[in-house]
Formats: structure tokens, sequence, C-alpha cells
């Protein structure tokens, strides 16, 4: 066993590859476990000469690789077909297909990644930066052009002695002691290491806040939010009047705002003729419109019962024989113009939506006094056989 | 000039020392630059600033400074991602699928070949990038959970690019990292100065040449060559996906997944021929990058070039067998419209001129081979922009024609990518060995046993 406590091992220097081959070949049959060879390159037979078992590493990349097959194909399942379907190009949800190309490249990708940092820090267990043979002569000669092998001292047939001799025996150039490095000091922990990373840690917060708060506010980062276009209501120098609106030119008149002609007369016209015919379209138009504008104050069957009866003077219902005897030119001049104190309507409704609920009134006045001929008509209507 | 082609030429010349490979290989990394170097570097950054003053005016102004419009929405922020992303291919080639065939005389090569996929990559990923106008959004591309409540869309070939370059980027930065790892520790232990011995240490994550290591570590590397493999061909395959779906002439064909492959690497191994001459007369290493190396990539030229070819043909075969009158009038009028010009210029550089290769003495023959990669590079950027322009002018709608003509703005970004290119390569190659030391070791005359040709022992 090793009684210098300090010590890690011993190393020795080969010229060729054959010597090393041999080397390793000796130290395994003699016994010794821990023990490596350090070579500048990779030196055929030498796995084989050390007794090492087959790599691993491939389970390694084919179970990150499946993982990441196994993630891509849930993840677009689930946002393709769960979280936001959405049909593309006529496909399935779920285009298997089409998904085929990010589901490779995302194997390759976390099988490669696995791959590297696998062996670097599972199988290599690096960085190891501090491990005792760095720095020493033995590491420049087998970085270089030179083959060593080391017997460590945690060996359990390690002495100091007899390695030494078996080297020698196998024809080593050069045979040292390499020791344990002594109580290790971290640089990290220097006042100036710990004020660099502070003052790094001020700079990037700095940085971070300054980017999001000042450097996206300015063009043309700034999501477009300066451009160079008319705004209404805004100032603009493009004319004269410093308006970035433009008014129109005198006597415009909009489309279906035709002004009404017989504005504040009381003289009932007749020359106003209902343009739509009572059609199941134009009823169903009507009638809403009926409800919205004409029924809080007439009720919704136009009986004058809505619940500000009592309130007002009443509304009138729209059933007397009065008003079933208006044309319905009359009606439209009383919706646009007003009458005692109901007000006008002409900002509220435009003339296709008063002509539909003229229609519509029409159609309750003649519902609320139906006439016999009337429900045969209903029944002809329904194909009920009459006798 | 006699060449015995029966058997196989050393990978190393000049029966080198393994102390020799390491000096040779590491001098230009240790070595103040020379002048030479400095005027190369000066030219390179004068490029990429004005690249640079360019992207800035694109950003400020909008993509409006570029010459694209309707109905040509595509040019040369497209032509140069794919031109880009295709010369990256012939590094991973290099160092995956000839290390999976056992060609040795990669070693000589494919640090470098591979340095340049991964800057190729970087200059082709600025591109889709810059020309949404506002690339600080970029993130947006990415699957992520954001107040939208949306994802991106995973059947869109634009988004498989998305996965297809990223992935590509990071498998390449870690296949040539995992190689330089031992070069580090190398480098670390033959330097004296300490800043550098502590940046060698950190890179070199304390690599000890262990053979406990050296065993995972050859077959994780030949994992990752198996990996990088399809990855390879996958990428320049979703690349003309984005083409080669849409229904538009001239892009709606199946061919394009193995024509755009075949010309990745047609174009990728005349950028690395096209640079290796340099190097290789620059930093002394004409026993390590050999003749021999160069004659094999030019043939891969030629070879690569008659597919190309190839494609071609079958392009204007498919276009009159189909019967459709719009594909065949887009070829036609590829061969003899307005672009014309660029058209042959195409199939001069790409097909006529790489056949000069079946001389050996042009083969071999550094001048003339420099010429020829020159052409093949200008043949497979004009291949890009005649798909792209010349299918996109002219479509359905003879209403909708249109012709493209390309702004300062365009041809300043243009040689600002080779600006950046360049100014990468030549820094890489003044910081990091240029060829990998234990590869090239690893294969040097006398270096392995013996008995190595006789493993069943």
């Amino acid at each position: 066993m090793n009684e210098n406590k300090n010590l890690y091992g011993v190393t020795a220097l080969f010229d060729s590859a054959n010597e090393i081959i041999h080397a390793a070949k000796e130290v395994e049959k003699a016994g010794y476990k821990n023990f490596d060879v350090n070579t500048p390159y990779p030196v055929h037979g030498m796995d084989r000469a050390m007794g090492l078992k087959r790599s691993t590493v491939g389970f390694f990349t084919l179970f990150f690789g499946f993982s990441g097959t196994a993630f891509i194909l849930l993840f677009a399942y689930w946002t393709m077909s769960v979280n936001y379907p959405m049909v593309i190009g006529g496909k399935p949800f779920f285009a298997l297909p089409s998904f085929i190309p990010v589901t490779f490249e995302t194997t390759v990708l976390l099988g490669g990644i696995a791959t590297v940092v696998g062996i670097l820090a599972v199988f290599f267990n690096l960085p190891s930066n501090n491990h005792p043979l760095h720095d020493t002569d033995y590491m420049c000669s087998v970085s270089n052009d030179k083959y060593g092998i080391v017997i460590e001292a945690e060996d359990p047939k390690f002495n100091e002695n007899e390695v030494t001799e078996l080297l020698k025996r196998l024809g080593a150039k050069k045979i040292h002691t390499v020791m344990n490095p002594g109580k290790e000091s971290f640089p990290i922990f220097e006042g100036r290491f710990v004020v660099f990373l502070i003052l790094v840690v001020l700079v990037v917060c700095g940085g971070t806040y300054f980017t999001l708060n000042k450097v996206l506010y300015l063009e043309p980062f700034d999501w477009m939010l300066e451009q160079d276009k008319l705004i209404p209501q805004e100032k603009s120098t493009i004319f004269t009047d410093n308006k970035g609106m433009r008014t129109t030119i005198e006597g415009t008149v909009a489309r279906g705002y035709l002004p009404y002609p017989f504005k504040g007369q009381t003289i009932p016209t007749e020359t106003l003729a209902n343009p739509l015919l009572p059609t199941k379209k134009v009823l169903e138009f009507g009638k809403g419109k009926f409800l919205t504008f004409c029924s809080p104050c007439h009720g919704n069957y136009a009986d004058g019962d809505s619940r500000l009866h009592g309130q007002f003077p009443n509304p009138p219902t729209l059933h007397s024989a009065r008003a079933r005897e208006f044309g319905d030119g009359m009606i439209y001049h009383i919706i646009v113009n007003g009458q005692n104190t109901m007000p006008s309507y002409e900002t509220q409704t435009t003339s296709e939506e008063r002509w539909a609920i003229i229609n519509y009134i029409r159609a309750l006045q003649r519902a609320k006094n139906a006439k016999l001929t009337d429900l045969q008509e209903v029944q002809k209507e329904l194909g009920v056989n009459v006798k | 000039m006699e060449v015995d082609y029966s058997t196989e030429a050393a990978v190393v010349e000049g029966n080198l020392r393994l102390a020799e490979i390491d000096r040779i290989i590491s001098r230009p990394i240790e070595e103040r630059p020379g002048k030479k170097y400095l005027l190369a570097l000066s030219i390179s950054s004068s490029f990429l600033l004005i690249g640079a003053i360019c992207v800035g005016l694109t950003l400020f102004y909008g993509v409006g400074m570029w010459g694209n419009n309707q109905p040509v929405g595509w040019a040369f922020g497209i032509v140069n991602f794919v031109f880009w992303i295709g010369i990256g291919h012939a590094g991973t080639l290099i160092s995956a699928i000839l290390f999976l065939l056992r060609q040795k005389w990669r070693t000589g090569v494919a640090r470098f070949a591979e340095a340049m996929t991964i800057f190729a990559v970087m200059t082709a990923g600025l591109f889709p990038i810059i020309h949404t106008g506002r690339p600080w959004l970029a993130g947006y591309l990415t699957p992520y959970p954001n107040q939208h409540g949306l994802w991106v869309n995973l059947n869109s070939p634009l988004v498989w690019d998305v996965f297809a370059v990223s992935t590509y980027f990071t498998i390449s930065l870690l296949f040539w990292y995992i190689g330089l790892v031992p070069d580090f520790a190398t480098l670390r232990d033959k330097t004296i100065s300490k800043v550098k011995k502590t940046i060698y240490s950190v890179f070199s994550l304390g690599w000890r040449h262990s053979n406990r290591h050296w065993q995972h570590y050859e077959k994780a590397y030949m994992i990752l060559a198996g990996l990088s493999t399809p990855l390879v061909l996958s990428v320049h395959s979703i690349v003309s996906f984005d083409f080669a779906t849409s229904i538009l002439p001239g892009w709606h064909t199946t061919i394009f997944p193995p024509y755009f492959v075949a010309g990745a690497i047609f174009s990728g191994f005349a950028m690395v021929v096209t640079v290796l001459v340099f190097v290789r007369k620059v930093f002394d290493m004409e026993n390590i990058i050999t003749l021999n190396h160069l004659e094999r990539m030019n043939k891969i030229i030629l070879a690569t070039g008659m597919m190309v070819g190839y494609a071609y043909g079958m392009e204007f075969f498919i276009a009159w067998y189909s019967g459709v009158q719009y594909e065949q009038f887009v070829f036609i009028n590829r061969a003899f419209g307005p672009y014309a010009w660029a058209y042959w210029t195409m199939v001069s550089c790409n097909v006529i001129f790489p056949q000069l290769f079946w001389f050996r003495k042009i083969r071999r023959s550094v001048p003339a081979m420099f010429i020829i990669v020159i052409l093949v590079n200008v043949g497979m950027w004009f291949e890009r922009f005649v798909i792209i322009v010349s299918s996109l002018h002219r479509d359905f709608l003879p209403s909708s024609w249109g012709m493209f003509v390309p702004t300062l703005v365009d041809l300043g970004i243009l040689l600002g990518s080779f600006g950046l290119f360049f100014t990468l390569v030549l820094l890489f190659a003044k910081t990091l060995p240029v060829v990998s030391i234990s590869e090239i070791k690893a294969v040097a005359p006398g270096s392995q046993p013996s008995h190595a040709g006789n493993h069943n022992e």
C-alpha cells in the first residue's frame, strides 16, 4: 500500500507506440487497476491492451435522441391539435408527414448535445484543471510526442519501489513521481475577482434595464410607434390649414344620407311611397328596429301599453282607426319629424330602417284587427284543407 | 507529372516527426501577424464595415432599401442565405461523411472546413433575420409560450428552416469544439504566456490525453459523425423545401432536395479549395495539406458539378414532359428571357469549366484549380439567383410581370457577407490550430503500432 499520503502516482515515458502498447499490456497483466495511459493521439489497440470495456456513450445518445423525438412529437401534437388547433393547407391537425423535418432535427440536436455534454461531464468528469498531472513535465511530453503511463498510488497493489522496478524493466525512458497538489486556493474568492464579478453583474443589469426601457422605445426598435402618416384630428403641416383631416366639398352628400325634404312641415304628404315590399326578411328587419326604437313607448305590439304608460302623456296605440288610416308616407314623416311629445328619429334610423318599421307596423295592425278572410288566407298559405 | 494512383498517397508528406507537426501547426498562432496577414484582414474587415453600414441603413429605413419588390419578393437576401448555407456543407461532408468512409486524407482539411461551416452558417443565418426587417424580434421564430397564446406553425417550411439551420449550427459547433479540446490541451502545455495558458486551460477543460478518455472520445466522435451525416443532407433539403413546397413554376419540383444538396457540396468544396490554396502556402503547410488533398477535392467538385449539370438538364426535361405550359415557359424564359445572361453564367461556371478537372495536369495545378473554383463560386451564387429571381419575375399573370434590379445596399450587403466570412476565417487562422494536431499525429507515418494491420491477434 501507499505509505506516502501525498503521492499521486508514478509516471513513465516511452518513445514509440509499440513500446507503450507493450507496457500497457504488462502493467495490466501485473494486476494493476488504477493506471492510465496518456498519448498525444488515440493509439490503435490500446483499449484492448489496457483491458478496457466497450464505451457506453452510444446508449447516452440513443436515450436522449429518442427523448428528443418523443418530446417534439408530443409538443407538435399539443400545440397544433390541442392548444391552438388550426387548419393549415387542408391538413389534419396532427399532420405527421409535415412534422418529420422538425422531429428529425430535434432528435439530432438533443442526441448531439447529450453526447458532447455526456462525455465531457459524465464520462470524463471534466473540467478538471487542478488534476495532479497538470503542469508536470510528463503532461507536456505526452501532449507533444511522447507516450506515457501512470500508475496511481490509489491502486491496492501500489508500492513505489515495485512500480518503479516494473516500469524500468519495461524500458521506460523517464520515470517520475507525481505529488498531489497542496491545499487548493480558489482564485475565484480573491478580492479583485469578486469586484470584477460585481462589475459584470452591474453592467449586465444596467444594460438590460437600458435596453428594455430606453432602447426599445427608440427608432427603429419602437414597434413602428412613429409613422409618417396623417392621423385624423391631428395637426399636419402638409396642408395650409394645418389639419391632418380634409373637410368635404360644400354640398357633398354621404351615400344613404339624402336630406329629408319635408322637414318641419306639418302638412302630411302622400308623395312618399314605401319602396320595400313586406317580405319575411324586411319584416324581420323591421321587427328588430321597431323593438329597439318604437317599443319603449308604443309597446311591444304597438298597443301603447309600455311601462312608460301613465308617466307621460300616454303614448298612443297604433291600432286606432286614425293610425290605421295613415298612409305609409305619413308614418314616415312622423318618424323623421316627430309629433307632439315624440321626438324626431331622423338621426337614429336610416331611411331603409324606417320603411321596414312601417311594414312591420302594418303587419301588427293587420294581425290585431284580423278578419275571417285573413284566417282563410293563412290557412291557404299553410296548405290546410278549408271546407 | 506521373502520379501513382494504385497505392494510397501518404496523408502527411515529408516524413514529419510528431514534434514537427506540433510546431508547424501551432506556429501561426504563436507568431505575431505579418504584414500580408494584416493587409488581408484590413481588406476583409473593410468589406465587413461596408456590409454593416448597409445593414444599418436597411434597419433604419426598412427593407425598402433593397431592390426586391412585387413580383420579386425574395431576391438577394434569400440568394445569399442559400449560397452561404451551401458553402457550409463541405465542412460537414469532410468532417462527418469522409470520417465514416474512413478517408484518412480528410484529417488535413477537416478542421478548416468545419470552421468554414460554422462561419458560413453564421453568415447565412443573418440574411433571413435581416430580411424580416426587424431582426430584434427574431425570437418570435422559436416556439415559446407567449402572451399571444400562439405557436409557430410546424407545418411551415420556414419553421423547418429555423429548426434545421439552428440544429446544424449547434451540432457543427459542438463537433468542432470536441475536436479542438485535445489541441487546446497541447497548446496549453506548449505555451509560455500566462494569459494564453489560462485561456487554453479553460477551453481544454483540463484534458489529459488519457486513453480512458480517448476511448469514449473516439466513440463519441463517431456518433457525432453519424448524426451529422443525415443532418447535413437534411439541412439543404429543408432549405430546398422553402421553394419546392410552393406552387410556383420553376420551384415546384421534387428534384430540389438532392439537387440542392449536390449543389451545396459542390460550392462548399470550391470555397474550401479557394481558401486552402492560400492557407497551405502562407502557413507553410504544404506537407500537411498536400497536393493530393487538393486533387481529391477537385475530383469531388468534378463529380458534384456533373450532378448539378444533370439536375439542370432534368429540370428542362420535366418541364417539357409534364406538359404544363407555365412550367415550360419558366424554363424557356430562364434560358432565353431577360435573365438569360445569369442562366448562361451559371451553366458555364458550374457545368462546363469544372470539366477541365478531367485532366490530371489541371487537377494538380494550383493556379488552374484556383481559377476554376472561383468560377464555381460565382456560378453557384448565380444558380441561386436564377432559381429565385427568374422564377419569380414572370409567373402566371403577364400583367404582374416585373424585373428585379439590385440596389447599392443589396450589393453592399453581399460584399459585407464575404467580409464577415473572410474576417472570421482570418481570425480563426491566427488564433486556433487550422489543422487538427491530434488527428494529424494519428495518421503520420509510424505513429501507430506496427501490428496495426493485425487487429484480430
